[in-house]
């Protein structure tokens, strides 16, 4: 089985959707003939040629509508919003368009094929507007799917499924990951399943969900704790929306305590739904608080970007706060 | 890599725009007959008989549902009065399997396509049988398979949407085009830049329509742009543009074939203006004695575009009096006798709230929809609506009704 870094295993995914159907379309700003500022899309047009590969000019509302119109008309367009930070201007396309077309017209007309990917995420002194995680402006939005994936294997596996799936799709890639994440990856078509959360690792003492980037950073706390004799279960969701309450829950009966991590700010993250929810469900058995471990709620800072960000020593105190409780 | 051509010059000279004078394209005076130098008009009698037919069709319906909706039987209501020769005589110059895609003020494409009146009502009163399951405000129709895409409020949305429609079509090699109709408010939206440039860049067969009718709302075109209309726009971006007199049938017919040849046999987008004028508020919700008078409403009440079709018609001999009367009873009837039928269906099925979000029902949203279930079989005379569904007994609905549902 080859080695992949992520945006290998992007391109590779992107390859296989295209050579597999002629209604696959790839575009965005510099997605043509250079491949994209971080070659996601290397060599596509080379392949598949300028009609299904191509630069579009710079405007994200444009990208968006543009696409929304080829999904109605039947095209599966994948189209690439350079950094997460600017998928704002298209924030009506996606939001009022995308995510109603659909459920508006009574399903005469949908976007189904639509998918839009996007690097997001901190860790590469990004500043304000190169490290943004919007998930949860989105994941308010019924009618669109959001999806994380965490390595090279489930981004191919995810984004595959993601362009074939009968709904539109926001795929944000966490770009620190694009180049540092390595792993083997099947070189033939394979899907993951969207809306399913997986357990990553086994645990009885505490549960600990994040997705994205935010899972190795998970990682490396449970490796702290576990030394410790803390026996950790951890959960990727993979998909934001909809989300699998069903498998936190389960995990959650079985350890009693939770914490939940993204780099996004706190109030309003996606953590809160998490929460929340988990509360309402698993509430005579939780032994302790569910924690959050995020940004702070101030802009993305660029300087003091390692104090900010939610990293390993904060998720592990944050398991040793809830342990013991 | 640039593709400017320029001369060079060597002291600063600046240009100001009002250099582009934009000629308006006219066939049809107001007394009905050809202006001097225009060409004999490409329609003949059958096909100018459809679209005055259609015209007068979309004049009765538009007439009809506004007292409708001032004697609250309807919500909420739209005119296209005043605006029929430009939505229709477009409509007529393309292919019936063209793609519209319309801003909320084009009713009268539909009609010309032979989209009923029954259909209509199920949309306007938001009843089972409106195919957008009364999920959106009166007047946001769509119709598959009359290739008219569904209506939304959001301004200007559709138009960088009609770039990818028509960039799709192409690559199907069909032949087909898009149009985009929107008002000259809509044309100050961003989306209305993207749309034309990526059009333009990406050579997408679409037609952008702007009936510009003077107002947005109650804004004046003064207050909307500085420039000449939308139509030197197109120029910025390299695009084919005309403007049109938008109450001249025969005009407005001419120059949307035209520009369908230009899409579709060269890929390359149009941009048409059609001046015209909001003869009617801009909504039901809306008074315009508030920001426009009188006399000038009744000004361009004279240039009524059915009235300037009518004069060229009878002058044809195409048209009689006794056909204009019993084509107005008919239509009358036919609309008011569609008006109760509509009214006297039921409302769409409580499951409807949560279908069509996604492909398919989320096991989260079929959760929320039992819970609202149980609690509407707890208070059922509060949610009369909902309740029909729970129990046939709490209908407010005759029997007769039951069967079709």
């Amino acid at each position: 089985m080859p080695t992949m870094n992520l945006l290998q295993a992007i391109n590779n995914a992107l390859d296989i959707a295209m050579s597999e159907d002629e209604k696959v379309l790839c575009f965005g700003e510099d997605v043509g003939g250079f491949g994209g500022v971080f070659r996601a899309t290397s060599h596509l047009q080379e392949r598949y040629g300028r009609a299904r590969c191509f630069n579009t000019p710079l405007v994200e509302q444009g990208i968006v509508g543009f696409a929304n119109g080829l999904a109605s008309q039947g095209s599966v367009p994948v189209a690439e919003i350079q950094f997460a930070d600017y998928i704002f201007p298209a924030f009506d396309q996606i939001v009022n368009e995308t995510a109603k077309f659909r459920h508006r017209s009574g399903d005469l007309f949908n976007v189904g094929g639509l998918t839009i990917r996007a690097p997001y995420g901190g860790g590469i002194s990004g500043g304000l507007y190169h490290s943004q995680s919007p998930e949860a402006y989105f994941t308010h939005t019924p009618g669109l799917k959001v999806v994380v994936p965490r390595n090279p294997y489930e981004a191919k596996g995810l984004l595959l499924a993601a362009i074939r799936d009968p709904d539109p799709v926001i795929f944000f890639e966490p770009k620190r990951l694009y180049r540092a994440a390595t792993g083997e990856v099947p070189e033939e078509d394979y899907q993951l399943p969207l809306g399913e959360a997986e357990v990553t690792k086994e645990g009885s003492d505490i549960t600990l969900v994040g997705w994205g980037a935010q899972m190795e950073v998970i990682d490396k706390a449970v490796a702290m704790a576990e030394k410790e004799g803390i026996s950790c279960e951890v959960i990727d969701l993979r998909t934001l929306l909809p989300w699998d309450a069903e498998t936190v829950a389960e995990s959650l009966f079985k350890t009693g305590r939770l914490v939940v991590t993204h780099e996004a700010p706190l109030t309003g993250g996606f953590a809160g739904e998490v929460a929340a929810t988990l509360q309402e469900r698993c509430f005579l058995y939780l032994e302790a608080p569910v924690l959050r471990v995020t940004g702070l709620d101030t802009p993305f800072p660029l300087t003091l970007e390692k104090e900010y960000l939610p990293d390993h020593l904060k998720v592990y105190e944050a398991i040793r706060d809830s342990v013991n409780y | 890599m640039t593709m400017t051509t320029t001369r060079d010059i060597y002291v600063p000279e600046f240009l100001a725009g009002d250099e582009f004078g934009i000629p308006t394209f006219r066939m049809l005076t107001q007394e009905g007959t050809l202006f001097e130098g225009a060409e004999p008009p490409s329609l003949d009698r059958d096909a100018a008989r459809a679209i005055y037919r259609a015209m007068i069709a979309t004049r009765v319906l538009d007439e009809r549902m506004l007292a409708a909706q001032r004697q609250g039987r309807l919500s909420f209501y739209m005119q296209c009065t005043g605006e029929e020769a430009a939505v229709i005589g477009a409509t007529a110059a393309l292919d019936d399997a063209d793609m519209i895609m319309a801003q909320y003020r084009e009713q009268g494409s539909l009609v010309y396509r032979g989209f009923g009146f029954d259909e209509f009502m199920n949309q306007l009163f938001g009843n089972e049988l409106d195919y957008g399951k009364g999920r959106q405000m009166p007047i946001h129709y769509g119709s598959r398979k009359l290739h008219y895409m569904t209506i939304s409020s959001p301004l200007a949305t559709q138009i960088p949407q009609a770039a990818g429609y028509a960039y799709g079509q192409k690559l199907a090699g069909e032949g087909r085009c898009t149009i985009t109709f929107f008002g000259e408010g809509a044309a100050s939206e961003g989306d209305f830049h993207a749309a034309l440039n990526m059009a333009a860049v990406h050579e997408a067969p679409v037609i952008f329509f702007c009936r510009n009718n003077g107002y947005a709302i109650s804004t004046p075109t003064v207050e909307q742009f500085a420039a000449d209309g939308v139509a030197p726009r197109a120029l910025g971006y390299r695009m084919h543009v005309i403007r049109v007199d938008g109450n001249d049938i025969l005009a407005v017919h001419r120059a949307t074939q035209e520009a369908r040849r230009i899409a579709v046999e060269h890929n390359k987008p149009v941009l048409i203006e059609a001046m015209t004028y909001r003869l009617a508020a801009h909504s039901s919700s809306d008074d315009p004695s508030g920001y426009r008078s009188r006399k000038e409403e009744e000004a361009w009440q004279e240039k009524d575009p059915i009235l300037r079709m009518q004069r060229w018609m009878t002058a044809q001999d195409w048209w009689s009096d006794d056909e204009e009367k019993t084509l107005q009873e008919q239509l009358r009837r036919e609309v008011l006798e569609a008006m109760k039928r509509a009214e006297k269906r039921p409302p769409p099925s409580l499951d409807t709230l949560v279908t069509d979000v996604y492909a398919e029902v989320t096991p989260a949203l079929q959760q929320q929809l039992d819970t609202l279930k149980a609690h509407i079989r707890r208070y059922p005379e509060a949610y009369p609506k909902g309740a029909r569904f729970l129990d046939p007994e709490l209908s407010r609905v005759d029997a007769n009704d039951e069967g079709e549902s």
